[in-house]
C-alpha cells in the first residue's frame, strides 16, 4: 500500500505541475497585449513600458513561467481586473458555496441514482427498467442551464414555491446575522444554531442543486444497472441463484457490493463535471459561488480571475481524484498492484 | 490459440459487424428510433434553406415589427425578440451544431488515436510521455478547460471547435493507447514484425484498423456530450455570435422572456436535448452491440 501511494502521489505532483504549465500557456495566448489592459488603453508609451516590466512581460518565457511557479507557491494567484481583489481570496470566498451546492447535488445523485439503478436491474428488461433507462438518458441530455430556467421561471417566479435567487433571504443578515467558520452558509447556520438562516438557505438551495443533480443522477443510474447486470451475469450470481436466493437477493446481497466500485470512480468525475455546470447555475440563480465569479469574469475577460478559477477546479479535481484512487486501493487489493 | 493468429479480416468483419447492427435495430427500438431522428436532424441541417420558411431569418434579417409573435399560422414556431422566424433558426441552428460536432469528433479522433496508437504500440518512455500528457488535460473537467480556452480564443464557431476538441481528444488517446498496447503483444503483429514490416506499417495497416471499434463506439456516444458542450459555450456567450443560429446562443438571448413568450426559448431547447438524447440512445445500441463485454452483460 505504501508503495502504491508514493507511487500514485508522485503521479499527481507531475499532474498538478503540467496543470500549471498549461493554465500558464493557454492564458498567454489571450490576444491583444496583457500590458495594455492592465495599464488602460489611455497609457502613455512609457506607463506601457512600465506596466510591461511589473508584470514581467520583458523577460523570456521559460523565466515567466517560473515565476509564476513561484508566485503561485507564495499564494500570490495574482489580482482581479474586476474586483481589484487577490484572486486567491475571491476563489476562497466563493469556493465553499459551490461546494455546498454541487455537494447537495451529488447527495441527491446518489441517493436517487443508486436505487433507480438497482430497481432497473431488477427484473433484467421490463417496464421499470426502460422507465428508469429512458429518464436517466433524458436527465444526461438535457443542458443544465435549459434545467435550471425551467425550474426557476415555473416554480420560483411562476408558481412561488421557491425562492427566485440567492443563497439565504438578505434581511436575516440583519435580524439574525450569520458567524461565519466554515464559509458554507448551511453548515454554519447549523453550528452555530442559526435556524432561520439554515431553513432559508436550504430552501434556497432546492432548485439549483435539483438541476445540477439531473445529469449526475442519470450517470449513476445507469452506471449502476450496468454495472449490477455485469456482476448478474458472473458464475456466481449463477451459483448463488441456483443455491435458492432470489433475483433481489442476489443483487443486494453479493452483485452490490462489488458493483460499488465503479460507481465510486464515476463519482470523481461526476463531481467536477457538476462543478463546472455550477458555471451555469449559479448565475442564473445569482448564487454567490464559484460559478458566479467565473461567469462574471468570463463577460468581463478578468483573464487573471479565469486562470484562477480553472487552476482551483482543475487541482480540486486531481485532490478528488487522488482520494478516489486511494479509496478504491484499500477496498480491493487487485487495484495497487495493477 | 496458434502461435500465429489470423488478422481479423476486416472484410468478414464488417460484415458481420454490419449483420449484428441490423440485428440488433430490431432488439433495440429505442436505438434504432434514435439513428432515425438523427438522420431526419441530419436531412434537416442540410436542407435548411429549402426547409426554412424564412431562410434570411436563419441569418441576419430582422423584422422589429413582427417581434415576439405567438407559434401558428405564418411562425409555426413564433419569433424572437427581433421578429426572426424561430423555425427557420432552429433549423439553421442544426447546421451549426452539427458542423460543430462533426469538427470536433473529425480532429479530436484523428489527434488522439494517433497519439494513442503510437504510445500503444511503442509502450515505453514513448508511451509514457505521451500519456503524462493526455493526463494533464485529463486533469481539467471537459467543461472548464473548454470555457478557459474559449475565452482566449476569438469567439465563434471556429473558437468553439478548437476549445471543445482540445479537452475531448485525450480520451481518444488513451482509449486506443490501450486497445494498441493489447494488439502489440498479438500474434500477427509478431509476425509480421519477424518478417520485416518496417514498424510505420505495421502500425498503420495493423494496429491501427484494429484499435477503431472501441473509437467508434466512443464518438457517437461523445456527441451528445459535445452537443451540450457547444450549448454550455454559448450560454456563456463564448460560442458562436449574433447573427449566427445556434440553440445555446437562442436559449441565452431568450432567458429573461421565458414566463412571458415561452416559445423563443423552448424550441431551441428542445432541439438541443432531442439531439442530444438521438446522439446518446444511439451510442448505447451501438456500445451494446459493438462491445462484447457488454453483450454477455445484458
Amino acid at each position: 500500500m505504501a508503495r502504491y501511494l508514493l507511487r500514485r502521489l508522485a503521479q499527481a505532483v507531475l499532474v498538478v505541475a503540467g496543470v500549471v504549465v498549461l493554465t500558464f500557456v493557454v492564458m498567454r495566448l489571450v490576444p491583444g497585449d496583457p500590458a495594455v489592459t492592465y495599464a488602460g488603453p489611455r497609457a502613455t508609451a512609457a506607463q506601457l513600458a512600465q506596466a510591461r516590466t511589473e508584470l514581467g512581460l520583458d523577460r523570456p518565457l521559460p523565466v515567466q513561467l517560473w515565476d509564476y511557479l513561484a508566485s503561485l507557491a507564495r499564494g500570490d494567484w495574482g489580482t482581479s481586473l474586476r474586483t481589484k481583489q487577490p484572486v486567491l481570496d475571491d476563489v476562497a470566498t466563493a469556493f465553499p458555496a459551490s461546494l455546498e451546492l454541487v455537494g447537495t447535488a451529488v447527495l441527491v445523485a446518489v441517493l436517487a441514482g443508486l436505487p433507480l439503478g438497482l430497481l432497473a436491474a431488477r427484473r433484467g428488461r421490463g417496464g421499470a427498467d426502460a422507465t428508469v433507462r429512458i429518464s436517466s438518458m433524458l436527465a444526461v441530455s438535457a443542458p443544465v442551464f435549459l434545467l435550471a430556467l425551467l425550474a426557476q421561471n415555473l416554480l420560483a417566479t411562476k408558481l412561488g414555491w421557491l425562492p427566485v435567487a440567492g443563497e439565504y433571504d438578505p434581511e436575516l443578515d440583519t435580524t439574525s446575522p450569520l458567524t461565519l467558520f466554515t464559509n458554507v452558509t448551511a453548515v454554519d447556520a447549523l453550528v452555530t444554531g442559526n435556524w432561520a438562516v439554515l431553513g432559508s438557505t436550504l430552501r434556497h438551495l432546492v432548485l439549483p442543486a435539483l438541476a445540477i443533480a439531473a445529469y449526475p443522477t442519470g450517470v449513476v443510474a445507469q452506471m449502476t444497472r450496468a454495472a449490477l447486470l455485469e456482476e448478474a451475469a458472473q458464475n456466481h450470481a449463477r451459483l448463488e441463484r441456483a443455491l435458492g436466493f432470489t433475483r433481489w437477493q442476489v443483487l443486494t446481497r453479493f452483485s452490490l457490493r462489488p458493483a460499488l466500485g465503479p460507481v465510486l470512480a464515476l463519482l470523481a468525475l461526476v463531481f467536477a463535471f457538476s462543478l463546472v455546470n455550477a458555471f451555469l447555475v449559479e448565475s442564473i440563480f445569482n448564487w454567490p459561488g464559484l460559478g458566479r465569479y467565473a461567469a462574471n469574469a468570463i463577460r468581463s475577460s478578468d483573464t487573471p480571475a479565469i486562470a484562477g478559477v480553472t487552476l482551483a477546479v482543475a487541482l480540486a479535481y486531481v485532490l478528488v481524484n487522488l482520494l478516489v484512487d486511494l479509496a478504491q486501493a484499500a477496498l480491493d487489493p487487485r487495484v495497487r498492484i495493477g | 490459440m496458434t502461435a500465429v493468429d489470423t488478422p481479423p479480416a476486416a472484410v468478414r468483419h464488417r460484415a458481420a459487424a454490419t449483420h449484428r447492427l441490423l440485428r440488433a435495430a430490431r432488439g433495440d427500438l429505442l436505438a434504432a428510433a434514435g439513428a432515425a431522428v438523427l438522420l431526419l436532424i441530419v436531412l434537416a441541417a442540410l436542407a435548411a434553406p429549402l426547409l426554412a420558411p424564412h431562410p434570411g431569418d436563419g441569418t441576419d434579417a430582422t423584422h422589429p415589427a413582427q417581434a415576439l409573435l405567438g407559434p401558428g399560422g405564418d411562425h409555426l414556431f413564433g419569433t424572437d425578440g427581433v421578429g426572426r422566424d424561430v423555425l427557420s433558426r432552429v433549423l439553421y441552428g442544426a447546421r451549426t451544431s452539427l458542423t460543430i460536432v462533426v469538427s470536433v469528433l473529425a480532429v479530436s479522433a484523428l489527434i488522439g488515436v494517433a497519439l494513442g496508437a503510437v504510445a500503444g504500440y511503442a509502450g515505453g518512455l514513448v508511451r509514457d510521455a505521451i500519456m503524462r500528457v493526455t493526463d494533464v488535460f485529463l486533469a481539467f473537467p471537459a467543461l472548464l478547460l473548454s470555457v478557459a480556452l474559449a475565452v482566449v480564443l476569438h469567439p465563434g464557431v471556429q473558437g468553439a471547435i478548437i476549445a471543445i476538441t482540445a479537452s475531448w481528444w485525450p480520451w481518444y488517446a488513451r482509449t486506443s493507447a490501450v486497445t494498441a498496447a493489447a494488439i502489440r503483444s498479438r500474434g500477427f503483429v509478431d509476425a509480421a514484425r519477424c518478417l520485416g514490416v518496417p514498424h510505420a506499417r505495421i502500425l498503420l495497416r495493423h494496429v491501427l484498423p484494429n484499435s477503431l471499434t472501441p473509437v467508434l463506439v466512443q464518438l457517437s456516444l461523445d456527441a451528445g456530450g459535445i452537443i451540450l458542450t457547444a450549448a454550455a459555450l454559448s450560454f456563456l456567450g463564448l460560442g458562436p455570435q449574433e447573427p449566427t443560429a445556434e440553440w445555446g446562443l437562442m436559449v441565452q438571448q431568450g432567458q429573461s422572456l421565458l414566463t412571458t413568450d415561452w416559445w423563443v426559448v423552448a424550441f431551441p431547447g428542445l432541439a438541443i436535448v432531442v439531439t442530444a438524447f438521438c446522439f446518446n440512445v444511439l451510442g448505447e445500441g451501438l456500445r451494446a452491440v459493438l462491445d462484447p463485454r457488454r453483450e454477455a452483460a445484458r
